[in-house]
């Protein structure tokens, strides 16, 4: 079984895609319709500027931060997003000006999608998952993210189905803007947690 | 299984390759795939366990050439052929060529008798278990010694769930463990925090 067969090349990968398509659709699953509204739910409703909302919205609002560093996944359904059912819990990371925190998946490539979106490619890389947790302090300034020797580094590996984000600092010279602005700057790296957030960013 | 997905800790990797806005999708083959291997599960064909642990079965000279979405693609065949719903001939006779499968699982495990329960505070060990079949303790930590930070709500226990063998569900905690315990003298200063199943862990002695 794990031998390819060798009386024939491998066949290309879109018609092995077309393949198991062919095998759900013996099934009567309709796969080629919910192709359409999968990708659309994930490139157009799984998107970082879920995340960036909930960020900016604990900047500001004490009691919402409260609460989402309490129970992060009820946190993020007042403001309308939700996990997949087997995502039971969402652990929120807050960094603080001595404490930075990083998330990866060194098994697979686990990430809270449906808040910071489908994970990039980096972050399903070999040299990323092997590298960070044992690595991190250097990965991350490879990254572009040179944190102060007295910046304590915590790694958070997704190894089981709950999922974390990092709630970012909130950059210097951003004080009276408005939940709306503040969300403009928050990126998918920021919460994964290989950057930190600048006011330039807006 | 100690199997080539198990990546925490190896070493000779480069710089990962940083692309901040790149979308997550490159091709239309990989967006059918991301959406086909959900239609299964939600389905009822398998579980997010075996969706898993047949990418981890990968023959390793394929796990590692293999992008994300190719990978995801040979487990969802893999899983369509084991659970019966195409012959591997008719796969390939479909893909017109062969069609690389994952290798056959060996034996899962249920909960380990006598596990205990941990509060947050408590200083534990992971235990030195080798598990042949799917389990979700990176290797890296294996007999190491941390602290229990977090506690999460009962989940399906994996290395069962992913073999239909019939367990109690369990509670993950969140454990922190210093590099200096991970890898002596030989990584970054840091703690690293690691989702563990209580049938993973003893109390520390």
């Amino acid at each position: 079984m794990s031998e390819p067969s060798q009386q024939h090349a491998v066949a290309p990968i879109g018609r092995r895609v077309d393949a198991v398509e062919s095998v759900l659709a013996d099934q009567g699953l309709r796969p080629a319709e919910f192709v359409v509204e999968a990708t659309k739910t994930a490139e157009e409703r799984w998107v970082p500027e879920n995340g960036a909302r909930v960020v900016a919205k604990a900047w500001t609002d004490p009691e919402f931060r409260r609460r989402l560093l309490a129970n992060g996944k009820s946190a993020v359904a007042e403001l309308g997003y939700e996990l997949p059912r087997h995502h039971r819990h969402l652990v929120v990371l807050e960094d603080t000006p001595t404490v930075h925190n990083v998330i990866c998946c060194t098994l697979c490539s686990c990430t809270a999608f449906t808040i910071i979106g489908l994970p990039p490619d980096w972050y399903k890389d070999l040299e990323y998952r092997s590298r960070v947790v044992r690595e991190s302090r250097t990965v991350l300034k490879e990254m572009g993210l040179d944190l102060p020797p007295e910046v304590e580094i915590r790694v958070w590996d997704t190894t089981a189905d709950t999922r974390y984000i990092v709630l970012p600092l909130r950059p210097p010279g951003t004080e009276g803007w408005s939940e709306e602005r503040l969300a403009s700057i928050v990126t998918r790296d920021s919460m994964i947690g290989v950057a930190r957030l600048s006011a330039g960013a807006a | 299984m100690d199997g080539i997905h198990d990546m925490g800790g190896r070493q000779g990797f480069g710089r990962v390759r940083h692309s901040p806005n790149a979308g997550a999708f490159h091709a239309d083959w990989e967006k059918r795939v991301n959406a086909l291997y959900s239609l299964a599960v939600r389905s009822g064909i398998f579980n997010m366990d075996e969706y898993r642990h047949a990418i981890e079965r990968m023959e390793p000279r394929h796990y590692v050439s293999a992008s994300y979405y190719e990978r995801s693609l040979t487990s969802l065949a893999t899983l369509l052929v084991e659970k019966g719903l195409v012959t591997r001939d008719e796969l390939e006779r479909r893909a017109q060529g062969s069609f690389p499968l994952a290798s056959p699982s060996a034996p899962g495990r249920s909960n380990v008798p006598g596990r205990e329960r941990f509060a947050v505070g408590d200083r534990v060990v992971v235990r030195s278990d080798h598990v042949p079949g799917h389990v979700r303790m990176p290797a890296y930590i294996r007999g190491k010694r941390g602290v229990v930070v977090g506690e999460s709500p009962p989940y399906p226990f994996p290395d069962a769930h992913a073999h239909g063998v019939a367990a109690d569900d369990e509670c993950t905690y969140d454990v922190r463990f210093a590099t200096a315990e991970l890898w002596p003298n030989a990584a970054d200063d840091a703690f690293v925090h690691v989702g563990v199943f209580r049938s993973y862990l003893l109390a520390a002695p």
